[in-house]
C-alpha cells in the first residue's frame, strides 16, 4: 500500500504572530517557518505504517509557496519516500483555500492511487479544519477525523476519534482519509544520516495549472485583529489565598 | 544551496535543516534535565547517547568510515544549536573533532581501526590530553614522557584538565618522546598517542576527577609505566606538537559557534524578560539602562558570527585560517560573556535563581575565555602574526 501525505508550511508555532499593518492578514516576511505540527503527527504516524509492514512508500505533497520544498525535505529526512511540490502561489502571503487544496490532491491521488491518505486535522495558521473532510468528499472516500489511534486491518481501518464526549472508535473501509489529531504519537525528528539522504530523494516540482486547478480565492478576509491582551496574573503563596482571591472575585 | 559556509551578504544561518532537528532533540532535555545533573555533578549520558544515535556527533567523519563528511560549518551549526536549545554541548563535542588527529595524520590501518568505530559511537575518543600542572599555555615545556621499549611505550607523567576521561574509550595523548636538551627547536620530540583508556585502566593509568564551578567532567590523570604499543604512535615520532597546531584551528572555529549559540540564548532570554517584566509600571526594557547592554552583546553576537563564517569558510577551501580562527573564539567568548553579563542584569534577582538555568549557563560559559586557548594568547598571536609586532612570550 502506498500512503499519501499531504503537509503545509505553516508560521512556526514558536513565533509570536503579529497582525500586519492594514489587517489583512498575519506578517510572514522573514519569519521561521515550519512543518504544520498535526502534518508532523501524519508523516510519523505513515512512516510508523512503513516501518511495521503495513505501508510500502509513503508520499509526502506540499500545496502553496516554492519555498514548501523546505518542508517536504523535512518529510523526506523523517523517512518519507518521495515528494511532490506543487506551486500554487508566488506570495507568501497567499494561503491556499481547503477547497482548492483539496481538488490539487484529488488530482495528485489519482494518478498516484494511494491506500491511504494520513492528514493533519487542521493547519494551525487558519485552523479551517476542513481539507481532509473536503477530500474525501471529492474522492468518495470515507473518512475518519481527530484520529487518537490508527489500525490497518486488511481492507478496514480501526480508528479511535478524539471527540468531545471522549473517545469514539470506528470501522472504516479502505481506501480512506485519516485525519490526525494531537495524541497520536509523537513524532520524531530526522537523524544526521537521514537529512543527508533526503537530499537525495526525488522531489518532483508541479504546478496548480498541471492538475488544471483554479486556487483563486473564494473567501475574503474583511479584518484580522490581534487577540485582546491577557491582564497579567498574580502569584499566590498558597492554597489559602487562592481561596481567598477566588472568594474575593466571586467565582466561588 | 545552504551546503555553503560562504553563503553570501544578508545569507541567513547555514544548514537549516540540520539545526532544526538538533534544536527538535534538544527540545528533549529540558531545563530541568540540565539542572537535575548540575546538581549531581552527573555527565549527561542521555543526551550524548541520543546525539550520537543520530549521527550528530559523526558530522565530521569523512562518509567512506562511517559519518556525514560535513564540511566544518556543519558541525559548527550543529554546536550552536545545541548551545542556543540551553544545552550543554561540552559534554561531548571533542568527539567530534578530536579524531581529527586521526583522520589527518594517522595511517590508513588506524583510520580504518578507529574511525568507523567512532563514527557509530561504539567507541568515544574524546579525551586530549595536552595540559599538564606545570605547562598550560607553554604547551612545549610538558614532562610526561614516553620511552621506546621494544614494540611499546613506556609513559609517565601527568595530565590535569583531561575532559571527558571517564566518559572516553579513547584519548589522544601528547608525551615528549625526546628530552627537551636534545631537540633543536623546543617544539620537537614531542608525540601523539592513542591510548586505549580501558586497556590502561589499573595498568598504570589513574583518572581522578577534579570538582569545577560547572558541570564539566573534568579530570586529572596518572601515567605510571603505561605501556602503549608502538603501534598507536600517530604519524612520525617526534612531529606531534604540529599535529596539535594543525587541528587546533577547527577546535577554535567549533567552540566559537557554540559561545554564537550561548550568546544568542542569552540575548533571546533578556529580551523576552525585559518586555515582560514590569518595575516602577512599566517594563524595564523600555529603560535603556537595560536595553543598551543587551543591544550591544547582540551587536558583538552578529559580529563574532561573521567572523566564526569567515573562518569556516577559509577552513573548507583549505586556506590558512588562524587569524580568523583565533579571532573568531576570542570575539564569540566576549560576546557570550557580555550577553550573559546583560541576562544577569536584566534578570536581577532571579538570574541567580537555578530554576531560570541562567547562573547555570554563566558559569559555562565563562570557561571560553580561558580554554582551550585564553584569551590573551589570541591577542598575542594577532599582535605577533598579523600585526608583526615582537613575540611577548
Ligand atoms: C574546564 C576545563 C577543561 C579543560 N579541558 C582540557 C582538555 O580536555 N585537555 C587539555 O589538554 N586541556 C584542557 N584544559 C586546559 C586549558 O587548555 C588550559 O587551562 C589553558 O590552556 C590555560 O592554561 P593554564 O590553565 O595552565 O593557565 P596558565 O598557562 O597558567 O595561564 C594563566 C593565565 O596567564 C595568562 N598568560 C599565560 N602566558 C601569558 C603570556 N605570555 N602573556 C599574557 N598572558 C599570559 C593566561 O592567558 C591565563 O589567563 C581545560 C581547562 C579547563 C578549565
Ligand atoms: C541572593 C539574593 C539575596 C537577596 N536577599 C534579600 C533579602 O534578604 N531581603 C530582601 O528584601 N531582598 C533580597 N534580595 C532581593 C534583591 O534586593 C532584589 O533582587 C533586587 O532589589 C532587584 O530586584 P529584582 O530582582 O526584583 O529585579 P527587578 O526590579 O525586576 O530589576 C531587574 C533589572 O531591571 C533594572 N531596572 C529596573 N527598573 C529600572 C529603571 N527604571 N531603569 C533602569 N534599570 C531598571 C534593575 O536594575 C535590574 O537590573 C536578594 C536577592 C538575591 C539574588
Amino acid at each position: 500500500m502506498k500512503v499519501l501525505v499531504p503537509v503545509k508550511r505553516v508560521i512556526d508555532y514558536n513565533v509570536k504572530v503579529r497582525v500586519k499593518a492594514d489587517g489583512s492578514g498575519v506578517d510572514l516576511a522573514n519569519v521561521k517557518m515550519s512543518m504544520n505540527p498535526f502534518d508532523e503527527i501524519a508523516v510519523e504516524e505513515a512512516i510508523r505504517l512503513k516501518e511495521k509492514g503495513a505501508a510500502e512508500e509513503v508520499v509526502a505533497v506540499s500545496i502553496g509557496v516554492k519555498q514548501a520544498q523546505e518542508t517536504l525535505r523535512t518529510a523526506l529526512a523523517m523517512g518519507a519516500d518521495r515528494a511532490i511540490l506543487v506551486v500554487a502561489a508566488d506570495d507568501v502571503h497567499q494561503d491556499i483555500e481547503p477547497l482548492a487544496v483539496a481538488k490539487i490532491l484529488k488530482a495528485v491521488i489519482d494518478e498516484e492511487q494511494p491506500g491511504l491518505v494520513i492528514a493533519g486535522k487542521q493547519a494551525i495558521d487558519n485552523d479551517m479544519n476542513a481539507t481532509g473532510q473536503m477530500l474525501s468528499a471529492l474522492l468518495g472516500w470515507s473518512q475518519a477525523t481527530f484520529a487518537s489511534e490508527l489500525d490497518i486491518d486488511g481492507d478496514h481501518a480501526k480508528v479511535t476519534r478524539e471527540v468531545d464526549g471522549g473517545l469514539q472508535t470506528i470501522k472504516v473501509k479502505m481506501p480512506c482519509v485519516v485525519t490526525v489529531d494531537l495524541r497520536l504519537n509523537e513524532p520524531r525528528y530526522a537523524s544526521l544520516p537521514n537529512i543527508m539522504k533526503a537530499k537525495k530523494k526525488p522531489l518532483d516540482e508541479k504546478t496548480a495549472e498541471d492538475y488544471g486547478v483554479d486556487v483563486s480565492p473564494r473567501l475574503e478576509v474583511v479584518k484580522t485583529a490581534e487577540p485582546a491582551e491577557r491582564a497579567a496574573g498574580i502569584k499566590v503563596a498558597d492554597v489559602d489565598e487562592l481561596i481567598a482571591k477566588l472568594k474575593e472575585a466571586g467565582a466561588i | 544551496m545552504h551546503d555553503a559556509a560562504q553563503a553570501g551578504p544578508g545569507a541567513g544561518p547555514a544548514f537549516p535543516e540540520i539545526r532544526e532537528e538538533v534544536a527538535k532533540l534538544c527540545a528533549r532535555y529540558p531545563s530541568a534535565y540540565w539542572q537535575k545533573l548540575d546538581r549531581e555533578g552527573r555527565y549527561p549520558s542521555e543526551f550524548v547517547d541520543e546525539l550520537t544515535q543520530a549521527g550528530y556527533l559523526a558530522a565530521l567523519i569523512p562518509e567512506e568510515y562511517g559519518g556525514a563528511g560535513l564540511p566544518l560549518s556543519g558541525a559548527a551549526a550543529i554546536l550552536e544549536e545545541i548551545q542556543r536549545a540551553g544545552c550543554n554541548g561540552a559534554a561531548c563535542h571533542a568527539q567530534m573533532y578530536v579524531m581529527g588527529t586521526i583522520l589527518r595524520h594517522g595511517s590508513e590501518a588506524q583510520k580504518r581501526q578507529y574511525l568507523p568505530r567512532i563514527a557509530s559511537g561504539e567507541l568515544r575518543l574524546q579525551a586530549f590530553g595536552v595540559t599538564e600542572p606545570g605547562s598550560g599555555t607553554d604547551t612545549t615545556s610538558l614532562r610526561t614522557e614516553a620511552r621506546r621499549s621494544g614494540d611499546r611505550y613506556i609513559v609517565n607523567g601527568q595530565k590535569i584538565w583531561t575532559s571527558r576521561a571517564e566518559h572516553s574509550d579513547l584519548m589522544i595523548l601528547l608525551a615528549r618522546t625526546t628530552p627537551r636538551a636534545e631537540v633543536k627547536k623546543r617544539t620537537d620530540g614531542l608525540s601523539l598517542f592513542i591510548v586505549d583508556m580501558q586497556a590502561a585502566k589499573n595498568r598504570g593509568l589513574t583518572i581522578r576527577p577534579i570538582r569545577t564551578m560547572m558541570n564539566h567532567s573534568t579530570t586529572e590523570i596518572f601515567f605510571e609505566d603505561m605501556e602503549v604499543p608502538a603501534g598507536n604512535l600517530i604519524g612520525e615520532e617526534g612531529k606531534g606538537f604540529r599535529y596539535v597546531l594543525s587541528g587546533m584551528n577547527a577546535e577554535r572555529i567549533l567552540i566559537a559557534a557554540e559561545c554564537v549559540g550561548d550568546a544568542k540564548w542569552f540575548t533571546e532570554r533578556s529580551a523576552s524578560y525585559a518586555g515582560e517584566r514590569e518595575v516602577f509600571g512599566r517594563p524595564i526594557g523600555q529603560n535603556q539602562g537595560i536595553q543598551f547592554p543587551v543591544a550591544r552583546a547582540y551587536a558583538d553576537m552578529r559580529a563574532a558570527e561573521l567572523m566564526v563564517r569567515e573562518a569556516a569558510a577559509l577552513y573548507e577551501t583549505g586556506a590558512d585560517c588562524g587569524a580568523e580562527a583565533n579571532m573568531a573564539k576570542l570575539l564569540a567568548a566576549d560576546a557570550s560573556w557580555a550577553a550573559a553579563e546583560a541576562c544577569v542584569q536584566t534578570h536581577g534577582g532571579f538570574a541567580f535563581a537555578e530554576e531560570y538555568d541562567i547562573e547555570r549557563k554563566f558559569r559555562e560559559t565563562r570557561l571560553y575565555q580561558v580554554a582551550p586557548i585564553s584569551t590573551n594568547l589570541i591577542l598575542s598571536y594577532i599582535a605577533e602574526h598579523v600585526l608583526g609586532m615582537p613575540r611577548s612570550y
